[in-house]
């Protein structure tokens, strides 16, 4: 009798030891992002869905910052032989990531080694085509993807006895100058993200090449066309519009974020994912529509391009099959049509796949919020041009930030339209040669 | 003759240096000889194609105009930050050192913004000069004066100079202070009693007699202003507007961190690491001499 309790606790014991045994096979893969707050909790989220999803992979997220950190981090990672497996690099870090040859490992290759079999035609088209290479093959994933949009306050367009949302610049024009004489808010218009929405969202629009071979996605030796006659017009445009008192300048990238939501300015051009911070902060009916064109330009304006990031492979000595097998497995996941609709009607992100955007038409959820299509409809209301398919410009950071400096000084009265898109022009060359001269193999 | 004090192995004096030593040859001369190596290399950003280029990184830097302008700019910067966080800290330090009701509450208070990270201090200037939210920013708008650090230069660099300079005012307000009251009551009361003003007395006395304080914070303050007000620029201006607030430290941070060009960004860091060492030593060489000890 003895003995036998002995044998069955022992059998008992060796039950429980093999519980977590099996749980501690399950392969583990570590996921780097830099979405912070909100955002972020929805990344864990959806990370936790996975993982309790099935039992043979885990994804370990964390957050590491914000985008240039965890680029820089996973870089630095990498050449220290231990990078993530996962990192999630900003739009504007692409061409960086991809002329990384060895330590990345592109998606469609994942796909093929793990046998996930995955249809492109299901991806929406403006989405795919910014993180693919020039044979249409996913070389990225794509995570979090956003587009331009105009964001208008319609108390402050009542006030000013404006009926009609403007769809051209010559209308924005038109209505800042009512806006402007019935003082209905202190300043008239801003824009966040200057050059994301001035430079590449204008030159998609108006299929006006930003840089040539394809704005770089044929070639490392792309140059910059800022002095063409299109920037020359649509800057001097702004320009005017600023020295007029009807745009106010309010700094980089996101530092405008507040002058739209907190009511100071009328017309505010921005990211559709500042969508749930507008809903949470603006105290007056609002709504985001696609960005103006020129009409004599262009008379039925091409597509938009993203902003976001996208979720890269890294590559490692030690790396095994499963591990590769685990980040594909979670890539799938996060494509699923229920997934992906998600993700958008949380967030303010556009979907990836063209299911989720049926999915979230059926739901009725564009009915209870209008204007949460805008950047979609915005993305694919034209087949994408070699002109606005997205950029593929190496130091495109760096690029980004000259074509701001430049603006600024246009701005202060230093120098005008011309001298700036020059000079722009001619540093931003400059930034390609180098960023071509490194990576030429 | 002096009595040596001689360890008897020659192992143990090494062998007691050694945990120092090996911090110092990790965390200080490892990453500067790496920067260095790196200053002559063209490479990546991944560093899979690397290059040896010689000089040309330095060669590139000084025939660039913006880089001569950040010198430039780390030149004003450095002087008005230097300039304004000591004298005003000379100034506190003075007013503390009187017998007043509560002086030790003040010198506690004043000591305060040295434990502000760079960050959160940038928040605070924030709201006092945005021109919009600010206290002071909205003020000036509001009598017609045009302020708008984000689109005006001189405005900005104005603002990270008061901000980086506040910061160090804590720190140089409590050598100060210890300085002065270190300084003998006796040489004060014999010169009160020999006639001199209280403004002679400060600054043929007090002055003197701090100058070894004074030296010191010379040297800290100028590496403060050229190596620790990343933390302020990068929050309240980012180098902006165009390049007015871009400071050496603060390019270097942009090139290698954000723009991932480690070559340029090496060469950079050994520009600096040089011109410090120049800046050291000719402090020592040449103000030392003049200081009191």
């Amino acid at each position: 009798m003895h003995r036998r309790s002995l044998l069955a606790g022992a059998a008992f014991a060796l039950a429980i030891g093999a519980a977590p045994a099996s749980a501690q096979q399950r392969t583990e893969v570590t996921f780097w992002y830099g979405l912070g707050g909100a955002l972020g909790e929805r990344v864990q989220e959806q990370v936790e869905r996975f993982n309790r999803s099935q039992d043979r992979y885990r994804v370990n997220a964390t957050f590491r910052g914000s985008y240039v950190e965890v680029m820089t981090g996973a870089i630095a990672a990498w050449r220290a032989g231990n990078p993530p497996h996962i990192a999630q690099v900003f739009e504007v870090g692409t061409a960086t990531m991809m002329a990384a040859g060895p330590a990345i490992k592109p998606v469609h290759e994942l796909f093929r080694e793990a046998g996930v079999e995955i249809d492109p035609k299901r991806d929406l088209a403006g989405v795919r085509g910014y993180y693919s290479d020039t044979q249409g093959r996913l070389v990225s994933m794509p995570h979090n993807s956003s587009s331009a949009l105009m964001w208008v306050n319609l108390d402050a367009f009542e006030k000013a006895g404006i009926t009609d949302i403007p769809r051209t610049w010559r209308e924005v024009r038109a209505a800042a100058e009512k806006l402007k004489a019935a003082n209905a808010t202190p300043c008239v218009m801003t824009t966040t993200w200057p050059t994301w929405v001035l430079f590449e969202q204008q030159s998609a629009i108006h299929d006006v090449g930003l840089a040539t071979r394809a704005n770089g996605f044929e070639g490392l030796d792309t140059e910059l066309q800022l002095t063409h006659p299109f920037f020359q017009k649509h800057i001097q445009f702004i320009a005017d519009l600023h020295r007029d008192g009807l745009f106010r300048y309010g700094g980089r990238d996101n530092a405008a974020g507040n002058l739209f939501p907190s009511g100071e300015c009328a017309i505010g051009f921005g990211s559709s994912a500042a969508r749930a911070q507008i809903q949470r902060d603006a105290k007056f009916r609002w709504a985001s529509v696609p960005l103006p064109y020129h009409d004599d330009v262009i008379q039925s304006p091409r597509n938009g391009v993203i902003g976001g990031a996208s979720l890269w492979v890294l590559t490692a000595r030690n790396r095994t099959p499963a591990e590769y097998a685990a980040v594909a497995a979670f890539f799938e996941f996060i494509s699923r049509p229920e997934e992906d609709a998600w993700w958008h009607q949380v967030t303010g992100y556009v979907p990836l796949t063209k299911a989720a955007y049926e999915k979230s038409k059926a739901e009725g959820f564009y009915e209870r919020n209008p204007g949460a299509d805008a950047a979609i409809i915005q993305l694919s209301r034209a087949e994408p041009t070699p002109n606005s398919q997205g950029f593929r410009l190496g130091g495109m950071v760096e690029i980004r930030n000259i074509i701001q400096e430049e603006l600024e000084k246009v701005f202060q009265g230093q120098q005008t339209v011309a001298q700036a898109l020059e000079a722009a022009n001619r540093r931003g060359n400059q930034v390609l040669r180098n960023f071509e001269r490194a990576n030429r193999s | 003759m002096r009595k040596k004090v001689i360890f008897p192995q020659v192992g143990l004096p090494y062998l007691l240096l050694l945990p120092q030593l090996a911090i110092t040859f990790v965390f200080f001369f490892l990453p500067a000889g790496q920067a260095i190596w790196f200053s002559f290399l063209r490479q990546d950003a991944f560093g899979i194609r690397t290059e040896f280029v010689g000089l040309e990184n330095f060669v590139e830097l000084f025939q660039d105009p913006l880089y001569l302008d950040s010198v430039w700019i780390t030149l004003v910067f450095s002087f008005w930050v230097t300039a304004l966080a000591m004298s005003v800290a000379l100034g506190l330090a003075v007013l503390a050192d009187r017998h007043i009701r509560g002086a030790t509450a003040y010198k506690t208070l004043l000591i305060w913004p040295y434990a502000i990270a760079p960050a959160v201090a940038a928040v605070l200037w924030i709201f006092i000069f945005h021109p919009q939210i600010g206290l002071l920013g909205k003020f000036l708008n509001g009598i017609g004066v045009r302020w708008d650090y984000k689109l005006n230069g001189t405005q900005a660099l104005i603002t990270v100079i008061v901000a980086s300079a506040w910061k160090q005012v804590s720190y140089n307000f409590l050598f100060f202070l210890a300085g002065l009251q270190s300084i003998p009551r006796s040489v004060l009361e014999a010169a009160a009693i020999d006639g001199a003003s209280p403004a002679r007395r400060f600054w043929t006395v007090v002055f003197p007699l701090l100058s070894p304080t004074t030296f010191f914070l010379l040297v800290i303050n100028l590496t403060y202003a050229f190596f620790d007000t990343f933390g302020v620029i990068d929050a309240l201006t980012k180098g902006g507007p165009a390049k007015a607030t871009s400071t050496l430290i603060y390019r270097a941070y942009i090139d290698g961190r954000v723009n991932l060009d480690l070559g340029s960004s090496s060469a950079q860091s050994v520009v600096l690491m040089l011109a410090v060492i120049a800046l050291t030593a000719v402090q020592f060489r040449f103000i030392e001499r003049k200081v009191h000890y």
